[in-house]
C-alpha cells in the first residue's frame, strides 16, 4: 500500500461531520499556521514541490509568491471546484467524503496568503455537494475556525461557497473569476494575471481542490517530508480518476512514481481490463491531453518504463508522450472506436466553447462536423488532412487554453490512429453501425471461413460413403480401396 | 434562438427564498451583490417548476439591483437554466467520453423507446423527458444520469425501469435540502 495523504481517513464513518473530523486531528494545521509567519508557510509549500493538481502542474508555492502583497489591496483565495474535464471526478469524491479537509485547507492557505475573504466555486451540477460544503462551513463558523478573530489570534477570515451553472469554461481561472462576479464565463486576456488583478480587481490566487487539500499535511509535516514522496519534480501523492474499460473504475491515491503498468494491471488499483479484450489506447490525464496507443503507454519511445509522474508522462513531447493533466485516466479496449471518441470529445468542446475567440468558436464546430462525417461513413481522405489543418489553426490562437484542449485530442488521434480514420473512409458501409468495432474481430476472419467450405464438403461425402458401405456390410478390403 | 415571452403566470416567490437571497447577498462585499446571481437563479428555478420565465429574471434583477439584461445574458450563457417549461422528471444522460464507452447510447435508446419519445422531447403527460448532456463528472460510475439535483449511477435497463416506476409513484427526490 502506498502512502496516503488525502484519503487516510476517508473510510472512517461520519468523517464528513465536524466532531469525527476533529477527533482525527482535523484543524490542527490551522492552529499551527496561526502561530507561523505567513511567508514561512509559503516557503514550506515551495520546499514541498507541490504542483497544481488541476491540470497545468504549475508549482503552487511559486504561484503563491506571485500574489501582490505590497499594494495593500484585499487579497482573495478562490478554490476551483468546477471540475468538468471528461474523465476527471476526483474533486467531487474528495468534497463529498472530506468536506472539512477542504475547509481546513482553505483556512490554512488563506493564512499563508493573508487573505480575509475566500471562496469555493463549485460546479452547478454538484448541487448536493454544494449543500455538504455549506454545512461544513457553517460547522466551522460555529466552532470558531472562521469569522472574526479566529481562536484568539486576531486573524479574520470569511469563507463562502458559491456555485456555477454548467459551463466547462468556468474551470479556466479567469473565466471562473468572471463567473464568480456574476457574469458570463468569458476568460480574460492575460496579463494582468489574477495574482495582480483578479476577483473584484484584487490580487487573487485560484487553486484546485486537491492542491488546497494537500496544504494541511504540508503545514503539519513540513515541505521536506512531502518532497520525499515521489520522484524528482513530481512530489507527493496524486489522485487518479480511473475509468473506461477497466475492472475497478474509481478514485485512487497513488504515490507519484509508480509504473503505469502497475497502475492499470494491479488489483490494488484498476485491476486490469474489464473483459478479456486487449488494451487499445489510453487518455492519461482527462480528455484534453493527447491519447496514447497501447504500445506507448507502458513504455516510452526510448523503451524506458513509463511512470505516473509529470515528467515521464510527458516524455517524448506530444509526438510520443502525453500529460498527467488532472489525472482523468480513461482506458479503452479494442471494442472502442478512436474516431468515434474523437468525435465525442470534439462535440464536447464545441458545446463548451464560450464563443469569445473566433478560432475556437468556429474551429471546434468544424472539428465536430468533420469528425462526425468521418465517423458516420460520409468522409473522404482529404477530411483527415482538413482536420489536421483546423486543429493547427486553433492551437495557440485563443485567449484561454480551451482551444488547445480541443485541438490536442484530435491531433493525437490522427497521429497515432490515422489508419482508423482511413478505415472509416474506405469502408463506409462497415462503420454505419455505431458498434462497428465490437463486431470487428469476427468480421476480419469471416472470409477465411469460405476456404474451409470445400474440405468440409469433401469430408462429408467420404463419411457418407463410409456409412453406406458399413450398412451394406461390404468386405473390409473393398472399403479400404474406396478410401 | 429562444423567443422570450411574458407568461402572465404568477411567480412563486416564497419567504424562504427572500431570506435566502438576503443571506446569499451578505456573502459578498458591499457593492458586489451581483456575485450571488448564479446561486439565486438556481434557487428561484427550483421554486418555479425548474424554469425561468422573463418575469423570474426581472424579479432577480430587481432583487439584486442590476439591469435585467445582466440577468438575461447570464441565463442564456449557462446550460443549467431553462428558459422554457420542462418536464417534471428530466433524465439528463451524460453522453461524453466514458459514459459513451460504457454504453449510455444503448441505455438512452432503451429509455426513449420505453417512454415513446425522442431525445429532447417530452412525454404527452409532461412527466418525462430524455436529454443528452455533456460530461457530468461521474466517469467512473458510468453510465449515469442526472435527475434534479441528484446523480443516478451504474445504470442498467432494470434500474432504469425501477427509476421510472419510482418517478411515476412520486417517490423520487429532486431537490437537495438546504
Amino acid at each position: 500500500m502506498g502512502k496516503k495523504i488525502l484519503l487516510e481517513h476517508v473510510n472512517v464513518p461520519n468523517i464528513h461531520t465536524y466532531e469525527v473530523y476533529r477527533s482525527k486531528g482535523g484543524y490542527d494545521s490551522v492552529e499551527k499556521a496561526l502561530k507561523m509567519a505567513p511567508n514561512d508557510i509559503v516557503e514550506e509549500v515551495k520546499k514541498s514541490g507541490l504542483r497544481g493538481r488541476g491540470g497545468a502542474g504549475f508549482p503552487t508555492g511559486m504561484k503563491w509568491s506571485f500574489i501582490d502583497k505590497k499594494s495593500g489591496r484585499p487579497r482573495h483565495l478562490v478554490c476551483n471546484a468546477d471540475e468538468s474535464e471528461p474523465g476527471t471526478f476526483k474533486d467531487r469524491y474528495l468534497m463529498e467524503k472530506l468536506p472539512h479537509l477542504l475547509v481546513e485547507g482553505m483556512i490554512t492557505s488563506s493564512i499563508a496568503l493573508e487573505a480575509h475573504l475566500s471562496y469555493i466555486y463549485i460546479r452547478g451540477e454538484y448541487m448536493w455537494v454544494y449543500r455538504i460544503l455549506e454545512r461544513a462551513i457553517n460547522e466551522a463558523y460555529a466552532n470558531g475556525w472562521l469569522g472574526k478573530n479566529i481562536k484568539g489570534s486576531g486573524y479574520d477570515l470569511d469563507l463562502h461557497v458559491t456555485c456555477g451553472a454548467g459551463a466547462y469554461i468556468c474551470g479556466e481561472e479567469t473565466a471562473l473569476i468572471e463567473s464568480l462576479e456574476g457574469k458570463r464565463g468569458n476568460p480574460r486576456i492575460k496579463p494582468p494575471f489574477p495574482a495582480v488583478v483578479g476577483l473584484y480587481g484584487n490580487p487573487t490566487v485560484v487553486n484546485n481542490v486537491e492542491t488546497i487539500m494537500d496544504i494541511p499535511w504540508i503545514v503539519m509535516n513540513g515541505g521536506d517530508e512531502f518532497a520525499k514522496i515521489g520522484i524528482g519534480k513530481s512530489t507527493g501523492t496524486k489522485l487518479i480518476s480511473a475509468s473506461g474499460n477497466i475492472k475497478n473504475p474509481g478514485v485512487y491515491e497513488i504515490e507519484l512514481g509508480i509504473t503505469v503498468e502497475e497502475f492499470v494491471m494491479s488489483d490494488e488499483w484498476c485491476g486490469g481490463m474489464q473483459t478479456d479484450r486487449p488494451l487499445k489506447a489510453c487518455v492519461p490525464g482527462g480528455s484534453s491531453v493527447p491519447i496514447l496507443p497501447a504500445n506507448l503507454l507502458f513504455k516510452t519511445a526510448k523503451d524506458e518504463t513509463r511512470l505516473m509522474t509529470y515528467e515521464s508522462m510527458a516524455d517524448g513531447g506530444f509526438a510520443t508522450g502525453s500529460m498527467i493533466g488532472s489525472g482523468g485516466f480513461i482506458v479503452y479496449d479494442d471494442r472502442q472506436c478512436i474516431v468515434r471518441n474523437t468525435w465525442n470529445f470534439s462535440r464536447f468542446y464545441h458545446h463548451e466553447s464560450c464563443g469569445q475567440c473566433s478560432p475556437c468558436r468556429e474551429g471546434t464546430g468544424w472539428l465536430e462536423k468533420v469528425t462526425w462525417r468521418l465517423e458516420h461513413g460520409y468522409g473522404n481522405m482529404e477530411d483527415i488532412d482538413l482536420l489536421w489543418d483546423i486543429q493547427r489553426k486553433i492551437e495557440g490562437n485563443t485567449i484561454c487554453p480551451l482551444g488547445d484542449a480541443a485541438a490536442w485530442p484530435v491531433a493525437a488521434a490522427i497521429r497515432h490512429f490515422r489508419h482508423e480514420f482511413e478505415y472509416h473512409v474506405r469502408y463506409p458501409e462497415k462503420v454505419k453501425d455505431r458498434k462497428h468495432f465490437e463486431a470487428e474481430p469476427w468480421e476480419k476472419v469471416k472470409h477465411l471461413m469460405e476456404l474451409l467450405y470445400l474440405p468440409i464438403l469433401l469430408d462429408l461425402v467420404v463419411l457418407a460413403q463410409f456409412c453406406i458401405m458399413l450398412f451394406l456390410n461390404y468386405k473390409q478390403k473393398l472399403c479400404l480401396f474406396m478410401f | 434562438m429562444t423567443l422570450r415571452v411574458k407568461t402572465g403566470n404568477q411567480l412563486n416567490v416564497t419567504e424562504r427564498f427572500l431570506a435566502r437571497v438576503a443571506e446569499l447577498k451578505s456573502r459578498f462585499p458591499e457593492g458586489k451583490q451581483k456575485s450571488a446571481l448564479l446561486t439565486i437563479l438556481h434557487e428561484l428555478q427550483n421554486d418555479n417548476n425548474d424554469w425561468l420565465s422573463i418575469e423570474a429574471m426581472d424579479k432577480v434583477a430587481e432583487l439584486l439591483n442590476i439591469k435585467p439584461i445582466e440577468v438575461y445574458e447570464v441565463v442564456s450563457f449557462y446550460t443549467m437554466y431553462n428558459q422554457q417549461p420542462v418536464a417534471k422528471y428530466m433524465f439528463e444522460f451524460c453522453h461524453t467520453g466514458c459514459c459513451m464507452t460504457r454504453g449510455v447510447e444503448d441505455l438512452m435508446d432503451y429509455t426513449c423507446q420505453k417512454l415513446g419519445v425522442k431525445p429532447g422531447e417530452t412525454t404527452s403527460d409532461g412527466l418525462f423527458s430524455v436529454k443528452g448532456v455533456e460530461c457530468l463528472g461521474a466517469c467512473g460510475y458510468a453510465p449515469m444520469l442526472q435527475l434534479g439535483d441528484f446523480y443516478h449511477e451504474f445504470l442498467t435497463p432494470e434500474k432504469m425501469d425501477a427509476l421510472i416506476e419510482d418517478c411515476r409513484a412520486g417517490k423520487v427526490e429532486l431537490i437537495s435540502q438546504v
